[in-house]
């Protein structure tokens, strides 16, 4: 098992990390999206702060959305996701660590990018804190989230559309409270209540999400 | 104890479950539906300070609570189909899909109407405005799901999986979308132990609310008998129920 295991979160890092374009291109387009907030809403600082973190958090949600696909779309082309099924071991282990793989190289970097995303939008300190601490809470969610719906739109041939049609409604709470938590952050108050139910709400996903995605990549294996 | 309910999952037990219980939901359904709105529209005493656009509350309200129960129903019959591995549990999923998303559209256009007057926009960000059109989102999203597949019953499980994740959802997004924002006012008749309305215009309310849900399950369960002869058309028993039907046409 632990074998197993390894072997996968060795395998998918070295491809993630030998398409390297492919890591790149949705970082691309998380800046790109936030530079046109301030072109298209106008560069006044007190509104680019106010509009700031909930531009943030779209953008993240977007290019995380352009991304998720590549989540197990290679492994199911290549049949390398049938012979996981076939291997006897726990398809939700499996599944765990390849949402953590996923975590890795696609939402620790923007949670590193995210300083330069802060300064571009006129975030003050401590509101930057509360960004790091939601996008690091969050984002897991969104992974974990995200690959349930990726494993049942795997097998379509045009899943992309449909994808984000089914995980956008989802998310919404994960918006609420992360900006919520940087707003409350800029009026200097406590924003640990929303941290603790973005938490509790990764807690959830971590528990349950490995399960219906093992179920959701046997539907689509079919 | 539970076995009684097993022939249901064989797709011919549920259809003629379905045929005997269509007239009982119907019939009643329309009853109710009928003489809860005449006497809400017509008799119920006029709100003191809403005066007569009051009234759409005998739409709105069971139309809005029943997007949600249509909701968590289609989320136990997606339950029922991946625990159990029934198939008829899926059909009728898909059956109370569009049904939920249309009640929930009556409930945020009629809304909406009754905003106008009252809070004199049509729109407002307001947490349980919010809320239901993510409902409807979430509704979208099981429809459009189900749609992409070929295989209908992989589209059965497909888009019961989605229906499972959006009933774990709906909670959060209507707390955090009523922590976000509130205009809304407070629940009317949920307070069971003082309801903050009138009996007099409680009664047709409670009328028209027995009327929808009688209504949507009747729709439900008719939807539900096409779905089941539109997978199983080349089983005998189908052949069998249309050669029947065709006769008592040409008796006709």
């Amino acid at each position: 098992m632990n074998t197993l295991i390894n072997g996968i979160f060795k395998r998918d890092m070295a491809l993630a990390f030998r398409q390297r374009s492919e890591l790149a291109q949705p970082l691309m387009f998380l800046l790109m999206v936030i530079t046109l907030f301030p072109l298209g809403i106008g560069p006044g600082p007190v509104t680019l702060q106010k509009i700031g973190p909930g531009v943030i958090w779209i953008a993240a949600i977007l290019s995380s959305l352009l991304a998720m696909e590549r989540l197990f779309r290679d492994d199911f082309w290549d049949g390398s996701l049938e012979q996981y099924m076939l291997s006897g071991q726990s398809v939700a282990a499996i599944a765990a660590v390849k949402v953590l793989v996923h975590w890795l190289v696609s939402f620790l970097p923007l949670a590193l990018f995210s300083p330069l995303l802060a300064l571009f939008l006129n975030l003050t300190v401590d509101m930057y804190i509360a960004l790091m601490l939601t996008l690091v809470l969050g984002t897991p969610l969104l992974s974990l989230v995200g690959a349930i719906a990726v494993g049942l739109t795997v097998g379509l041939q045009r899943g992309g559309v449909l994808l984000a049609l089914l995980l956008i409604p989802v998310f919404i709470p994960l918006l609420i409270f992360a900006t919520s938590a940087v707003d409350s952050a800029a009026l200097q108050l406590p924003y640990r209540a929303q941290l603790a139910i973005i938490g509790a709400m990764l807690m959830l996903a971590m528990a349950s999400a490995p399960f219906a995605i093992a179920y959701a990549l046997k539907v689509s294996q079919n | 104890m539970w076995k009684w309910l097993h022939p249901y999952a064989k797709p011919e037990r549920a259809y003629q479950l379905c045929v005997t219980l269509q007239p009982y939901f119907l019939w009643p359904g329309i009853l109710c539906l009928v003489a809860g709105s005449i006497w809400g529209l017509a008799f119920a005493p006029q709100d003191y300070q809403q005066g007569d656009s009051f009234r759409i509350i005998y739409i709105h309200v069971p139309s809005a609570i029943l997007s949600m129960s249509t909701y968590v129903a289609m989320a136990v019959a997606a339950l029922v189909g991946i625990v159990w591995q029934w198939r008829t549990a899926f059909m009728a999923m898909i059956a109370m899909a569009p049904i939920g998303a249309v009640v929930t559209f009556i409930a945020l256009f009629t809304g909406a109407a009754w905003g106008k007057p009252m809070w004199g926009t049509w729109w407002v960000w307001d947490a349980r405005l919010t809320s239901e059109l993510i409902l409807l989102f979430l509704y979208l999203g099981v429809i459009a799901l189900y749609g992409a597949f070929e295989d209908k019953q992989q589209a059965g499980k497909a888009a019961g999986v989605m229906a499972l994740v959006g009933v774990v959802n709906v909670p959060i997004i209507h707390y955090s979308v009523e922590w976000w924002n509130t205009l809304h006012q407070g629940a009317t008749i949920s307070k069971f132990d003082k309801p903050s309305i009138a009996p007099e215009m409680l009664w047709p309310l409670l009328i028209a609310l027995l009327g929808l849900a009688l209504f949507i399950a009747a729709v439900t369960v008719m939807r539900m008998k096409n779905e089941i002869i539109r997978r199983e058309y080349h089983r005998p028993w189908v052949k069998d129920l249309a050669a029947r039907a065709l006769g008592d046409d040409h008796a006709v």
